[in-house]
């Protein structure tokens, strides 16, 4: 089994794991007013205008995020925002295993992205300098720096994992895949993967994409604006970043004596197979998701301390989250948290970040809160929703559940490493 | 014991051929299917050629809603697969659907519709925020291209675990690796596997120029795509789609279904070098494929039939000549080589699985396709690449490879079963 050994977060909760947990357990809300978009500096030299009103006012931003810290000029120029974050988390991920690439196998390592929207920022700069100055100011780096795979290139290159490499696109979801192909190659004989997902969707033309999404919540309010299981529930707030986690197999993270956050216990993955953009009709697939997890963890539903639900902050995606957690735990009030209501959803970083607050969780014996909920409006919908940090419940077990547009479920086990 | 996974279904999309048999005989008569691009005026690329596909999705019976909502490539996926359900005699109402996966690779997604749709909604690139309000609806599903996974989910009514697979040019490989995995871990007995790639658009076309992968051989389209020829001036871009039905053994068996041949080995490495670069020595590539004949039980002198990546750049062939021969020896000077895509072009994620339709069917039918316009050998590229005319000859074992961008090298071996 795969245990969890290094974490590293690029997220609006905070760069590094210490500050992301730290603002986690305190409950900071980080979903804000959007910044004004800054136009990328034009290849030509001509200023660029911005002269309409986003989508949407607020979202979930990384402020403290300076990718120079992470990523040199060279590479920088080369890559997308969405690249610069997975390639931070990688780094203060493996810094966090103590993991040293350099002194293993290259071919026995590998890196696992769940990708959604590649390089906004980047394919938009590319495609306006091809529309508005012709084909030939396009950047040399267009044909790396946008597509799906960049990250997991960029990574793959920059510390020498040179196993099978993978990314995988679920939408929401996908973090929870990653992880799973992650647990596929460990099981054939990877001794270490690097897996996880970031999302950069805030640049312009990528939200007016995401203006197509019905749920999508357009109001000024951050305290009003993503409030899953609310009795207001008014949709949701697009964020950016992600999380990388390092996984290895549990008797080599016990042979180096390596500091295990949790076991990634089982996985599983389902498809509503309804309307590419409605929801679904019922709570099935994604109850399946859910007990299929577990079955393969061998775990009990009364073993899960804690569910990190996805929370989608629509009243009827809500209603149907809270109608499978109901199935699965049969008559028992399991606490469930949101901890991505400080945050906003953020695409395909937002599973692998739920995996890195579950295996922290654990670690510590502590419930990060949902934030912005009131918890007499979740006790209505039948839910134990945590709204402060819950310490000291002897926590060994917890549920991690993603869905993704389309319809896409997952949901993982995490469990405390044996002691 | 351990599930085998093998294929019962095929459907193709590719250029000069509208279905799987088409595709047969365009790829055993050598005939190149390239032309200067008709989807727009290309008189200010370098490279104006490419290999196009004649594709009206009506004409495969997708209706106007679901041509609406979907890029090209989503409609060449679903196009093929319905062929290759066809094809695999899948009962789907008789079939647990919960244990149909999708497995979709695509190394670009929806390129044309989000390059279409941003030219209007930022007036040819005038602005860097764009107006959402003149964008067509479903934007998010172009954004995000789990959404083609979703398509394919919805129209089948599969249940299982289902994904976008995007590793840029090994996408078609990797996800029929992701199928097989999916199978032989118990998380699904059918899946519905394959790529498709769409990528003829402006922006494309322009940053492959900016790096002058793509042939600027205008002036005759069909001689332009050369793989291992000295004459050979870079790629040519194609777009298509193969979709595969990958079974479980036993599954297949108690259906009755006819089997083409067993997925027997797949592996993926990672050069860990350069997003675009090869080194000339061949060595990651030349791992996957050690690793994939021996996990297919065989040894070099099993192997009938190799399909290359051969793309038609310099770096790629001799990078390519040179890992066939470190992992496979001399006897690789015996085993019968070619590259369709002299014939189809280089669809990018599709490719992979487009070659993997190509080696199930020279072993169902004992014919090797040719290399065209292979007349000038590059006298580093010295192995047999069969050119110019098909041959009969009984393939037991196919092996594939697979290149690209991100540093991926992904081999696949398929295998005759005995019924």
């Amino acid at each position: 089994m795969p245990v969890i050994t290094g974490i590293g977060v690029v997220a609006p909760t905070g760069v590094g794991v210490a500050e992301h947990w730290r603002n986690s357990l305190a409950g900071t809300a980080r979903i804000a007013p959007i910044s004004a978009p800054e136009p990328p500096a034009p290849t030509d030299g001509s200023a660029s205008s911005a002269d309409r009103d986003l989508p949407i006012s607020v979202a979930g931003e990384v402020a403290g995020f300076t990718h120079t810290e992470f990523v040199a000029n060279r590479l920088a120029v080369q890559t997308d925002r969405w690249t610069w974050m997975a390639l931070a988390a990688t780094e203060m991920a493996l810094t966090d295993a103590d993991l040293d690439p350099r002194r293993e196998v290259p071919m026995d390592l590998s890196v696992v992205t769940a990708s959604g929207s590649g390089g906004n920022a980047f394919g938009q700069r590319e495609i306006q300098a091809l529309w508005r100055d012709g084909p030939r100011t396009v950047s040399a780096y267009q044909s790396i720096g946008w597509f799906y795979a960049a990250s997991s290139g960029q990574i793959s290159i920059r510390h020498q994992l040179k196993g099978a490499c993978g990314v995988l696109v679920a939408d929401g979801a996908g973090g929870i895949d990653a992880v799973a192909q992650a647990r596929r190659l460990i099981r054939r004989g990877s001794s270490a993967v690097v897996a996880g997902g970031t999302e950069a969707p805030l640049s312009p033309y990528a939200l007016a994409c995401q203006s197509s999404v019905a749920t999508l919540h357009r109001g000024a309010d951050p305290a009003l604006a993503y409030r899953p299981f609310a009795a207001g529930a008014s949709g949701y707030v697009p964020g950016e970043g992600g999380a990388m986690l390092v996984l290895e197999a549990a008797h080599r993270a016990r042979g180096r004596t390596a500091r295990v956050y949790a076991e990634i216990a089982g996985t599983a993955s389902t498809h509503d197979a309804h309307h590419p953009s409605e929801p679904a009709a019922d709570h099935r697939q994604l109850a399946r998701a859910m007990r299929t997890a577990l079955d393969r963890a061998g775990v009990s539903p009364d073993e899960i301390g804690v569910v990190f639900a996805d929370g989608a902050g629509d009243p009827l995606g809500d209603r149907r989250e809270a109608a499978a957690i109901s199935e699965v735990f049969g008559g028992r009030r399991v606490p469930v948290t949101v901890p991505k209501t400080m945050t906003g959803r953020l695409c395909s970083g937002a599973a692998a970040l739920d995996l890195a607050w579950a295996a922290l969780a654990l670690r510590h014996d502590v419930v990060p809160p949902t934030v912005n909920v009131d918890p007499a409006d979740a006790a209505a919908a039948g839910l134990d929703l945590v709204t402060e940090a819950r310490e000291g419940a002897g926590l060994r077990a917890a549920l991690v559940v993603a869905r993704g547009v389309g319809g896409f479920n997952a949901a993982a086990v995490l469990t405390a490493p044996a002691v | 014991m351990t599930r085998r996974s093998v294929v019962t279904g095929i459907g193709v999309v590719v250029p000069g051929g509208a279905n799987r048999e088409e595709f047969w005989s365009r790829i055993v008569a050598g005939k190149p299917a390239i032309r200067r691009i008709s989807r727009f005026d290309p008189g200010a690329y370098r490279s104006q050629i490419a290999a196009e596909c004649d594709f009206d999705p009506a004409e495969y019976g997708l209706a106007p809603q679901v041509i609406r909502r979907t890029d090209r490539f989503v409609q060449m996926a679903l196009a093929s697969a319905d062929e290759a359900v066809r094809d695999a005699g899948l009962d789907l109402a008789a079939t647990d659907a919960d244990r149909i996966g999708v497995s979709l690779g695509s190394a670009v997604g929806a390129t044309i519709r989000l390059e279409d749709e941003y030219v209007v909604a930022s007036d040819h690139g005038r602005a860097w925020t764009v107006d959402e309000n003149h964008l067509m609806p479903f934007m998010y599903q172009q954004l995000v291209p789990s959404s083609a996974a979703t398509e394919l989910a919805v129209r089948y009514g599969a249940h299982g675990p289902a994904a976008v697979i995007s590793t840029g040019c090994t996408s078609g490989i990797d996800s029929i690796g992701h199928a097989h995995g999916l199978i032989q871990d118990g998380e699904a007995d059918v899946v519905i596997a394959g790529a498709s790639d769409a990528p003829i658009s402006p922006i494309t076309v322009a940053c492959f120029d900016a790096i002058r992968a793509t042939t600027p051989r205008n002036d005759e389209p069909e001689l332009a795509s050369r793989p291992f020829d000295a004459g050979r001036q870079g790629f040519v871009l194609g777009e298509g789609s193969a979709v595969l039905i990958v079974e479980e053994l036993e599954h297949a068996r108690a259906r009755g279904a006819r089997i083409y041949c067993e997925v027997s080995g797949y592996a993926a490495r990672a050069n860990g070098f350069h997003m675009t670069g090869l080194r000339p020595d061949g060595f990651e590539l030349g791992e996957a494929i050690s690793e994939t004949v021996a996990q297919s039980g065989i040894t070099a002198e099993d192997i009938g039939y190799i399909s290359a990546h051969g793309s038609g750049t310099k770096q790629n062939d001799r990078h390519e000549t040179a890992a066939y021969k470190r992992a496979l020896g001399d006897t690789v000077r015996k085993i019968p080589i070619s590259s369709i895509k002299s014939v189809v072009g280089h669809s990018l994620g599709a490719i992979g699985s487009i070659e993997m339709a190509a080696c199930a069917l020279v072993i169902e039918r004992g014919i090797i396709p040719p290399t065209a316009n292979l007349t000038d050998p590059d006298p580093e590229c010295d192995l047999d690449y069969t050119p110019l005319v098909s041959r009969e000859a009984r393939v037991d074992h196919a092996l594939s490879a697979g290149s690209g961008f991100g540093g991926f090298q992904s081999a696949m071996v398929f295998s005759r079963i005995e019924p």
